[in-house]
């Protein structure tokens, strides 16, 4: 391995920009003649709009124009949509409701724009906007998901605002698995709605060039390419080849900024009809009325098991809330993302699972970090930490008992398992976490007044999203591949041009530590570019932790045509046959003899052409790929937690915590441990301080950091992660991917912990001081072996 | 419109600002220093820390007026200007202290009035409850503490 190549903890390219405050975000772009615009939001979570009134507003100082939901709709501007379909069991499509870009006649949360203000400034457009009147008719909504289907129904093509009623696996057989069982665990869960909040607002500005009759979208988006496509094809602001959309530096994302939203839509509409430059810039208040709201799920579970502990099957009936509109993956994270990882780790012989998915008047649910899997490794996860608590049977023994050990390994929710070794990162985490000797530490806790506790999380997630084909065959209205093109200039350095998109995951560095140990050329002579419509033809962009396994697999293939080409040029050069050439180390050498031309040297030789006949071979070296996945990748692991509890206040601070993780190969060790800490703290966050809160009316009462508590440092502890490996079998490299991991794994354990410290499963998530107290109340503790 | 005049990074500037304009707002738009970030609005996540007078101040939460005839340091203002990082920001880099980079620049400008206030010699617990004000998002803070310990110590 070399201190540049495949395994190295390489330091960051992206970071000199990053520390010196020259990285460039979309706020920090600023456009000659640029204007700002002012959303103007509704107050109510459901009412008709039965009057606007702009005038007063028009006049103010530095207004340039208020556009309302009415003028987007006579200018057709089309509507916002979900782009994966879901059938119900009965057969009949999702009920996909219209979302127009500004409401024009009812809106449907608090926060649903109805206006915007262009003005000059941002002082000026706030100003404006407190004086657009818009009269109101509140109507009653519809807030709770539990009891959506009995409440006002919010969509016309939504009776019992349902949006559908989904299932997967076979009811009989688990119905008679179930009928089997000498044992069954029964569970109530909250999988509690988050804000993702990351720390850049989203953000977007559009200018039209009048003379070109083109439009460029500078915007926080995680997939501009995809933005481009939805834009284009279906709101149809303008054609795809004059629209350009740039996502330059983007602070975060974590599934947030995947979606396409009205603001990037007005913006662009606004900026046509303006003729100036338009910028909208989230303030963090209006983020939490309109940026995707995650998870948000109310489940019963059940495992049926016998005697021994060996689980026999598992069923779950799941209502997932899908906000007011469906925002464009909402309806797979709850389906596809979701019921199809039920098995966990574990042999179980029968599955199945309900989805339904209801509408409600609050901010749009979608996909956020994990998107699916840790509502399903939280399920999994506490049902059999219970069962063993119930049957008296040790949480890791129960587990071993029920490992899958052969694969390939199919389960009965579609996902065929490719490669792992569960027992391994169990009994590496085990040793880590000194589990051996939990019992001396509890007794310690005790004599200081605190309950110690210990709880398990053996997750497993799909990742590399995905086979086209597959999704395609499940409902996705896009493929799911990557591409790269990797142009090596005639002076030996490289470009690669990435579909993915790095908001924060250093793909800077990690490409092109692949790139440059593959054809042994110094790592600071490889460039990665993304981002960038007009410069990296079409991509799927990053989230599901795909960027290693697809679009690292995309360059992979990319630089196997470098190397064929590259082969072609050196035998002219060398005067051998293309055969006998082999390349390594940098070098291209005629098998067999001393005759080598370096890399750079072919590279300028493929572009002077001066060795070859450029009609016999094409002169240049450039070569692009796009890469479909073969299969989903799998990582998984276990994560312990510790926690001690105060038994006066319930309060719950992680005393330790181990993570062993399976990602198959590794690039940059650094950058993978640092997505294993991010996604831990979120995950962390879930379970103990994070959760959006609305009251019966709608009214978002969490809706400021004052009100909704975010992971501080003092809140977590140093985190121990290790890894172990057993190669992805579907990609070249054999990455797995990491992004999410850590966000999937870890609310289990901590609910785990927490409830094995007091002794009580009545532990909701946010596992507040008071939600722990008031839960001590009724629980005896067990007390230390 | 008042005008403001102070000094930023060894620089006088000045200009037209209303009386609600944010210092933020100042260094940003007015001076197109943008390394200094907004993440919030409610004072809590510190992406916008600077120092004035030699103190961390939150410039969401500080009225440009507020800063006539004041030392401004700003995230732009710490390496040397032959572009020599300072040990702060060279220790977030060495110890991965940053994934987006997003509230970096307020986390480092956080870190330096951390070693001002502690020292030199700083324990993990204390970094941890001095970084209340600064949220992150990506990194979970276990590569922040590490950094800004390896930071404070390179600044002895």
């Amino acid at each position: 391995m070399s201190a540049t190549g495949i395994g190295a903890a390489v330091r960051r390219k992206e970071d000199v920009r990053f520390v010196t405050g020259k990285g460039q975000y979309t706020d920090d772009v600023v456009r000659p003649g640029e204007t700002r615009a002012v959303f103007v939001r509704s107050p109510h979570a459901r009412a008709r709009i039965k009057g606007l009134d702009a005038s007063e507003a028009k006049k103010m100082p530095g207004v340039i124009a208020v556009l309302t939901g009415a003028e987007l709709a006579s200018d057709k501007i089309g509507n916002l949509i979900c782009g994966w379909m879901i059938h119900s069991k009965d057969g009949s499509p999702m009920k996909m409701a219209p979302h127009p870009a500004l409401a024009a006649t009812i809106v449907n949360h608090v926060g649903d724009a109805v206006a915007v203000v262009i003005a000059e400034t941002q002082a000026q457009g706030r100003d404006a906007a407190e004086k657009v009147k818009v009269d109101y008719e509140v109507l009653p909504a519809a807030t709770d998901p539990a009891k959506a289907k009995s409440g006002p129904q919010i969509h016309e093509i939504a009776p019992k605002n349902t949006i559908y009623e989904w299932s997967l696996g076979d009811a009989k057989a688990t119905e008679a698995a179930f009928a089997s069982a000498q044992h069954v665990t029964k569970l109530d869960i909250v999988n509690n709605r988050l804000a993702p909040n990351a720390i850049e607002p989203r953000a977007a500005l559009a200018e039209y060039d009048a003379g070109t009759d083109h439009l460029t979208l500078w915007n926080t988006s995680q997939n501009p390419h995809v933005a481009r496509l939805v834009i284009s094809a279906f709101v149809g602001i303008a054609p795809e080849h004059k629209l350009r959309v740039i996502a330059p530096d983007v602070g975060g994302g974590f599934g947030s900024k995947i979606f396409i939203y009205p603001e990037e839509v007005v913006c662009l509409w606004a900026a046509r009809k303006v003729q100036r430059p338009v910028k909208w810039t989230s303030d963090r208040t209006e983020a939490f009325v309109t940026d995707a709201h995650g998870r948000d799920h109310i489940t019963h579970a059940e495992l049926a098991l016998d005697l021994n502990g060996k689980i026999l099957a598992l069923r779950a009936k799941t209502i997932a809330n899908l906000g007011a509109y469906m925002s464009t993956f909402s309806s797979s994270v709850p389906t596809y993302l979701y019921a199809t990882l039920l098995s966990g780790q574990y042999d179980i012989p029968q599955i199945y699972c309900e989805v339904d998915a209801v509408y409600t008047n609050t901010v749009p649910v979608d996909a956020y970090r994990g998107a699916g899997r840790p509502e399903a490794t939280f399920v999994v996860e506490r049902l059999v930490e219970v069962a063993a608590r119930e049957m008296g049977l040790d949480p890791a023994d129960l587990r071993k008992r029920n490992f899958i050990k052969s694969f390939p390994h199919q389960t009965p929710v579609i996902m065929a398992y490719d490669a792992g070794d569960y027992n391994a990162s169990l009994k590496k985490a085990m040793e880590i976490a000194d589990v051996k000797s939990f019992g001396k530490r509890k007794r310690e806790s005790a004599r200081n007044g605190k309950l110690r506790g210990i709880g398990y999380s053996t997750y497993i997630e799909a990742c590399g999203i995905a086979p086209s084909q597959a999704v395609g065959s499940l409902g996705a209205g896009v493929g799911l591949w990557e591409s790269a093109e990797v142009r090596v200039n005639p002076t030996g350095s490289v470009e690669v041009l990435t579909g993915s998109h790095a908001h924060g995951q250093g793909h800077e560095t990690t490409f092109a530590q692949l790139v440059s140990e593959r054809l042994g050329i110094p790592f600071d002579n490889v460039s990665i570019v993304h981002g960038d419509t007009d410069k990296v033809q079409f991509g799927m962009g990053t989230y599901g932790s795909r960027s290693g396994a697809v679009g690292m697999s995309a360059i992979v293939k990319a630089l196997d045509k470098i190397e064929a080409k590259a082969k072609k040029v050196a035998a002219h050069m060398l005067e051998a046959a293309e055969g006998d050439i082999e390349f390594k180390d940098g070098k291209f050498t005629v098998a067999g003899t001393d005759k080598s031309a370096a890399f750079g040297d072919v590279a300028l030789n493929a572009y002077i052409a001066h060795k070859f006949s450029g009609q016999e071979l094409e002169p240049g070296l450039k070569e692009t790929s796009f890469y479909d996945p073969t299969n989903f990748t799998f990582p998984a692991g276990c994560h312990i937690c510790e926690v001690e509890v105060d038994r006066d206040t319930g309060k719950a601070e992680i005393v330790n915590w181990t993570a062993v993780d399976d990602f198959g190969t590794i690039i940059n060790p650094m950058i993978v441990e640092g997505q294993v800490h991010g996604g831990i703290a979120q995950g962390v966050g879930q379970a103990l301080l994070e959760g959006v809160v609305y009251d019966k009316d709608g009214q978002l009462v969490s809706g400021s950091f004052m009100d909704y508590t975010m992971p501080r440092a003092h809140d977590l502890p140093s985190f121990k992660v290790e890894t172990t490996m057993t190669r992805a079998p579907s990609n070249p490299l054999g990455i797995k991917g990491c992004g999410e991991a850590g966000a999937i794994a870890a609310p289990a354990a901590v609910i785990n912990a927490i409830t094995d410290a007091i002794g009580s499963e009545s532990v909701s998530m946010p596992a507040t001081a008071n939600t722990v107290w008031s839960a001590l109340q009724k629980a005896t503790p067990r007390q230390a072996a | 419109m008042p005008t403001v005049s102070m000094t930023v990074n060894g620089k006088p500037v000045s200009g037209e600002v209303e009386a609600r304009t944010l210092l933020v707002q100042f260094l940003r738009e007015n001076l197109r220093l943008t390394g200094t970030h907004v993440g919030c609005d409610t004072s809590q996540c510190g992406a916008c820390v600077v120092h004035v007078d030699g103190i961390a101040a939150k410039s969401c939460t500080t009225l440009a007026l507020q800063c006539e005839g004041a030392k401004i340091t700003t995230i732009e203002g710490l390496a040397e200007p032959g572009g020599k990082l300072h040990p702060m920001q060279e220790a977030f880099r060495e110890h991965h202290g940053l994934q987006c980079g997003y509230c970096t620049p307020g986390m480092i400008m956080a870190a330096l009035d951390i070693v001002r206030r502690n020292g030199n010699d700083l324990d993990e617990h204390t970094i941890r409850e001095q970084l209340d004000g600064n949220l992150c998002r990506c990194t979970g803070y276990h590569n922040i503490v590490k950094a800004i310990a390896a930071g404070a110590k390179a600044m002895a």
